[in-house]
């Protein structure tokens, strides 16, 4: 975020506020619901809405680092400053269990939350206000079966004038479109229910789409690749760059399972999606593969074929390679396709292959830990293994041998960046 | 005084300390053999000098055939032998596995060590003392039975003259039968049996001064590493020698049959080569679809039945009116998972070969290792070092092939270190277990018949075929051997009419082995659930079923289910709970087994933690309590119910080989996860010790009621029955689902 | 080629005959210690971790040539006076391993948690150890050793 687009983004929201005033901003409370109100508690309600908060990766956001589930209190660092998450859990006073069942629909739909105050759009209710009356039923029965925690969520920490939160209801003018997303009758019913989960509970374009100096999606460039946590989100449209096209198959298997031998590993962020639709519905999952899929039209061909053993480079400094055979190619070895740790060849990794660097430094400064209990692909983390030179020598050096794409000029930044946030434990 | 110029036994088998055992014990063994060799040591069962020596010091040596494989029982048999010729037990050494200097005792396995290996030493010694005090009445001209021993010093009690064992045996020969009839020694009178006595070589461990298979080198040694198939079956086409020209230091591609590795100079370029050849072999699919392997296994050809109980008329009994409940249980394809993988020096001296395996069963890898070179046993020395825990019949026996064969390839000695893949995915396997029980329910809540079948891969123990013998086209004896796994398919509860059969199978689809408790987990999982599953047909309290239905006279048995009642404050009541409500639900379940129907008894008690919706299971707390009959050394008992119930979690909660058509998949732990510190239960152990009666195993009677236990307990939260081990997420939720 | 290592408070120069050789079987083949393990060589296991700079590694995917000037400290190197150090003395104490192959590296893990934190709670100890496999089922007897070096 640089100052000039701060700056911009101030200016636009104090208009926002004169324009759309406090009478826009203001939304009634809701009443309270009694602790231990009658709530839903048939099990194929609310185990629906466990398949549908799978979808919504809501866990990753609403759990502390160790804390328990859905208590709330992770910090979401956006351009205008921390966000925290609340608490969903039903606990009376420091969780939903006040909300009604109304409540919790105008929060998912309308970004407001039972007292009438405006919730941030990290929250990102421009997606769930597309779910149906019947999803947020079983998301609203799921959360209240859970075991209420008690935990009071730090307060945001929001610069001026962010922090104040009527303006958010500015922000809602321009970004928040309750329209229904009505089913295309060209397409199947699988792709529809596809663009249903993505645009809606799984609020993919929240990453995979670039966002403007205000936060918001940018509709007219969806899914043209966007960030979270420092991790750059690819692209989902055809801009991406990968050594195979996507299918829905691989896609679907990829979401599921958090790897594809032809891809590689979800890494990051997405490591933690991935784990969550191991868990949702598998029609579901398929769907949504489906939906991706149809973003990239187009067939495998015009990609520059790399050998899976990458090519035969003879200038490289033999310190680098050493690092090379001794570090990485226990796992990502030249004889198969996929090594040890479910490793693919580096020549068909997207980390490898994007425009930026900043992945492919990041999955080898903090590895790939996400599956470790249950099993999946893994990579130690390097960052404390390797020096930073080492690093950044080594991901050049796969760069060069295993795609014929420019060489990155971010890795050093990179690495300095990956460093400061501190991901790694 | 007399002056030995030659060093005695023990101070050949003290060598230098342990720092430098590694480096010594080559020529170390070379002075045995010679030893032993002019000595001439006995090996045959009957002999005292088979199992004791003792040398002009008064040190103890003691020969076992049944070895250390991590469990702690070297200082058990050591406290046996002390105590029984009362000598400080800082004074008896062991020497464990050695084919030339220790008995054949039997594998170290199926909770025998004790049990049995143990029992023989005692004997020997319970002789050898009866012999020495025969001498020494006659040296001190008093009468037997007016000595006493105490520190291997011999005094009558009346007073008088005092002799050592060192004086009257050192260094000699006892040249003396074990009697059976030789008095052991009273348990009242035990000083050193029944203690918590530390392991001597956990310090080693601690500090890295202790030496394993894994660190045992020997001068001049190569390393070498075997570049498998890809797929089971698959047959060698072609070998590009070129694609490893670059690592420095390798000494040649051998290729013989199938058989195909590298032999480097250093154990990295073994590594590096064996990665970066390059070869390419034929397609091979000998594997069944894994999502189809209980469909598989049930219509693989029978070749026999084995009727392990067969009580009343179960088929009439069945046919008669009542409740019938049925069920099919499942236990899925586990490998050892060795933290260690497999290693061995193999060495070829004028025509004989010394191998170093930390194989469990030195005894019967010399007979394989000399059919497969075509060698008179005679002729080939198996000698055990230790290496990391075994846990049955795992790779350490295919790698002391694939040493003997590069050994005798290169005419020099060669240490062969398995990849993490050779053992995730070369060990042979615990086969997949398909069960089906049935029983029969009258009108006043009587179980008037059991039936079970066990589908079951043939064979038992033996010798499980060699991989190197297999790839390079060498004799093998080509016979299944998973074990004695028709173990605890009978049940020992008192149902009017049972009948329990093992098909036993023509085929599984890997070569199978024993992985602690083989068959006896499998089995006991089914039986242990079933019978809860039966007293939820009865709306019966589980642990009261079990009392109700153990023999009466079983008193041994009925204080275990008692004291495990108590120590888990078990609630009496019908599972499921009733009170079920939320997403996260707790419930506890039991189960218990006198292992084998005849020795140890063990009841476990597990407390579970289930998500209802996700199908997550925790298993926060268990509950054992054992008996084993005379306890030996309580931390060793301790010990191995940790280890079981720990190991078992895991096993039960996680584990389970994936495959294609032609290979295992699970080749690390990323694919083949174990249990972390995370998933740690915590432990309630109460161990019943009973001085006077036989010491029974430890080593596995507890793991074969984790997976019951786990089961049980979640039906109780949530009224889910889960028959498929792992117990993983989808499974349990697809249980929680069809309720 | 000459590698130049700092391990257990000794510099040593070492000839390797491949600079890819990860520093594992340097500390093994080239100096003898047995305190570092093969395990996987993945770095999947922790059997082979050692100190470098004082941070807990897996010394089998660190290639010798990248180790530089950090210094190494291997089991052997916590030894204070030829003795076990308090962490070791309490596994000693606590009986705390079976088959033992992997106690070189839980010691290692459980070392560098201690230095940072000399009284972790029971959650704070799980998750240190999360890397480190033990198949033997020694968690309960780790997790006892360790809470007496912490509390001793």
């Amino acid at each position: 975020m640089t100052l000039r687009r701060i700056l911009l983004a101030a200016a636009a929201v104090g208009i926002l506020v004169l324009l759309v005033g406090f009478g826009l901003a203001w939304r009634p409370a809701i009443a309270p619901v009694a602790a231990n109100a009658a709530v839903n508690t048939d099990r194929k309600t609310i185990d629906h809405g466990a398949e549908l908060a799978a979808i919504g990766n809501c866990a990753d956001c609403h759990t502390a680092a160790n804390g328990p589930a859905y208590a709330g209190g992770r910090p979401v660092p956006t351009p205008f400053g921390t966000i925290y998450a609340s608490n969903l859990t039903p606990d009376v006073d420091t969780g939903i269990g006040s909300w009604s069942e109304e409540a919790f629909k105008r929060a998912m739909r309308d970004g407001v939350d039972r007292e009438g105050r405006q919730l941030y759009p990290a929250f990102p209710y421009d997606h769930f206000t597309h779910a149906t009356d019947e999803d947020i039923r079983a998301l609203y029965a799921f959360l209240m079966s859970k075991p209420a925690v008690r935990n009071i969520v730090p307060a945001n920490e929001l610069d001026f004038p962010f922090n104040f939160r009527p303006i958010v209801a500015g922000w809602k003018l321009l970004f928040l479109h309750r329209n229904a997303l009505d089913p295309d009758p060209n397409k199947s019913a699988e792709w529809n229910r596809g663009r249903y989960l993505v645009e809606g509970l799984g609020h993919c374009g929240s990453c995979h789409t670039p966002r403007n100096a205000l936060g918001g999606e940018k509709k007219d460039s969806a899914y043209a690749g966007g960030a979270a946590e420092g991790w750059n989100a690819p692209a989902l449209n055809a801009s991406l760059v990968t050594a195979h096209k996507w299918t829905a198959d691989q896609l679907a298997e990829y979401l599921s399972t958090g790897w594809h031998k032809l891809h590689g590993a979800a890494a990051g962020p997405m490591a933690d999606v991935a784990k969550n639709l191991g868990r949702a519905s598998q029609d579901d999952v398929r769907a949504i593969a489906t939906y991706i899929a149809s973003l990239s039209p187009g067939t495998e061909a015009a990609k520059a074929a790399i050998p899976a053993g990458g090519k035969v480079l003879t200038d490289q400094p033999a310190d680098v390679v050493a690092i090379y055979n001794g570090a990485c190619a226990k796992c990502h070895n030249d004889r198969h396709d996929v090594g040890p740790s479910q490793a693919v060849s580096l020549a068909y990794s997207t980390a490898v292959r994007q425009p930026e660097s900043a992945n492919a430094v990041r999955v080898v400064m903090h590895g790939i830990e996400a599956y470790r209990t249950d099993g999946g692909p893994y990579m130690p983390a390097f960052a404390g293994t390797l020096t930073d030179e080492q690093i950044a020598s080594v991901v050049e050096y796969v760069r060069a041998r295993y795609t014929d794409q420019p060489q990155w000029t971010d890795v050093k930044s990179q690495i300095a960046k990956a460093r400061q946030e501190g991901a790694q434990p | 005084m007399n002056v030995h110029l030659k060093p005695s036994r023990r101070d050949i088998l003290k060598g230098t300390g342990a720092l430098v055992v590694a480096f010594s014990l080559a020529n170390r063994s070379d002075a045995f053999a010679q030893e032993a060799a002019a000595a001439g040591k006995p090996v045959t069962l009957d002999q005292v000098d088979t199992f004791l020596a003792i040398d002009d010091k008064g040190m103890v040596t003691v020969y076992s055939g049944k070895v250390d494989l991590g469990t702690g029982i070297r200082i058990g048999i050591q406290q046996i032998v002390a105590e029984e010729l009362d000598v400080p037990l800082a004074n008896v050494t062991t020497i464990e596995g050695d084919t030339t200097l220790t008995p054949d005792q039997g594998p170290t396995y199926g909770s025998q060590t004790i049990q049995m290996g143990g029992m023989q030493i005692r004997q020997a010694a319970a002789t050898a003392r009866s012999a020495l005090l025969d001498q020494a009445a006659q040296r001190l001209g008093a009468a037997k039975d007016d000595l006493a021993v105490a520190e291997g010093v011999i005094t009558a009690k009346s007073g008088g003259g005092r002799v050592t064992y060192a004086e009257l045996i050192g260094g000699k020969s006892f040249m003396l039968k074990v009697d059976p009839a030789a008095q052991a020694k009273n348990p009242a009178d035990y000083k050193i049996v029944g203690k918590p006595i530390p392991r001597r070589d956990i310090p080693e461990k601690l500090t890295g001064t202790f030496t394993y298979m894994q660190d045992f080198r020997v001068p001049g040694m190569l390393h070498g590493s075997v570049i498998r198939p890809p797929a089971i079956g698959a047959t060698l086409q072609s070998v590009d020698e070129s694609s490893i020209e670059d690592v420095p230091g390798v000494v040649k591609v051998v290729r013989d049959g199938n058989f195909l590795a590298v032999v480097t100079e250093t154990e990295w370029a073994a590594v590096r080569a064996a990665r970066e050849l390059k070869a390419t072999w034929s397609k091979s699919e000998t594997l069944p679809d894994q999502a189809k392997l209980w469909e598989h296994v049930r219509s693989t050809k029978i070749v026999t039945d084995d009727v392990t109980s067969n009580i009343g008329d179960s088929a009439a009994a069945m046919a008669t009116d009542g409740k019938k409940i049925k069920a099919t249980y499942d236990f899925a394809i586990h490998t050892h998972g060795s933290i260690g993988p497999s290693c061995a020096v193999a060495e070829f001296k004028d025509g004989k070969l010394t191998c170093w395996s930390a194989s469990q069963a030195t005894h019967n890898l010399r007979k394989q290792l000399a059919m497969m070179m075509k060698m008179p046993d005679a002729d080939v020395r198996c000698i055990y070092v230790d290496g990391a825990g075994c846990y049955g019949r795992n790779g350490h026996e295919d790698a002391a092939a694939d040493a003997t064969l590069l050994a005798k390839i290169m005419d020099k000695p060669v240490r062969v270190q398995w990849s993490r893949a050779d053992e995730h995915g070369w060990d042979p396997k615990g086969p997949p277990t398909l069960i089906d029980l049935r029983a029969n329910i009258d009108a006043s809540g009587n179980v008037t018949a059991w039936e079970s079948e066990f589908f079951i891969p043939q064979g038992a123990a033996g010798m499980v075929d060699l991989v190197a013998a297999t790839l390079s086209d060498r004799p093998v004896v080509g016979k299944l051997a998973p074990g004695g796994i028709v173990n605890d398919s009978a049940i020992g509860y008192k149902f009017p009419n049972i009948k329990t059969v093992c098909h036993r199978l023509e085929t599984t689809p890997f070569r199978p082995s024993w992985i602690r408790t083989p068959g006896r987990m499998q089995n006991t999982f089914a039986n242990e659930s079933f019978l809860d599953e039966i007293a939820a047909a009865l709306k019966a309290d589980p642990l009261e079923l079990r009392v109700k239905y153990t023999d009466p006279a079983d008193k041994r048995g009925l204080e275990v289910l008692d004291r495990l009642a108590k120590i888990a404050k078990w609630e009496k009541r019908a599972s499921p709970r009733k009170d079920i409500k939320g997403n996260v639900v707790t419930g506890r379940g039991v189960s218990y087994v006198k292992y084998e129907l005849v020795r140890t008894y063990v009841g476990v008690v597990a407390d579970v933690e289930v998500d209802r919706t996700s199908g997550d299971v925790r298993v926060p707390k268990v509950y054992v309590v054992h008996d084993c009959g005379q306890i030996i050394n309580p931390n060793g008992v301790r010990a191995q119910i940790e280890g079981n119930v720990i190991q078992t979690v895991s096993r039960t909660m996680k584990e389970e080989i994936t495959f294609d058509r032609g290979m295992v998949t699970s080749l690390d732990w990323a694919s083949y996860p174990i249990l972390r510190f995370s998933e740690l239960p915590e432990l309630v152990i109460e161990l019943i010790d009973r001085p006077t009666e036989k010491p029974w195993g430890a080593g596995e009677p507890t793991a074969a009621l984790i997976p019951s236990a786990i089961s049980n307990a979640i039906f109780d939260a949530t009224g889910a029955r889960v028959r498929s081990v792992p117990f993983k997420p989808e499974k349990v939720r697809a249980a929680l689902r069809s309720i | 080629m000459k590698v130049s290592l700092r391990v257990n408070g000794k510099s040593q120069e070492i000839d390797v005959a491949d600079p890819s050789t990860p520093l594992l079987y340097v500390l093994r083949d080239n100096l003898g210690l047995h305190g570092p393990r093969f395990g996987c060589g993945l770095g999947q296991c922790g059997a082979c971790m050692v100190h470098v700079d004082g941070r807990a590694t897996f010394s089998c995917v660190l290639p010798v040539t990248a180790v530089g000037d950090r210094a190494v400290t291997t089991l052997e190197g916590l030894m204070e006076g030829g003795k076990p150090n308090k962490l070791q003395q309490a596994f000693i104490d606590e009986e705390a391993a079976q088959c033992g192959y992997c106690i070189s590296g839980m010691v290692m893990q459980a070392q560098a948690l201690l230095n940072k934190k000399p009284n972790p709670t029971d959650d704070e100890i799980r998750r240190h150890m999360e890397p480190n496999l033990c198949r033997c089922g020694t968690h309960a007897a780790i997790m006892r050793a360790i809470k007496r070096a912490a509390v001793a």
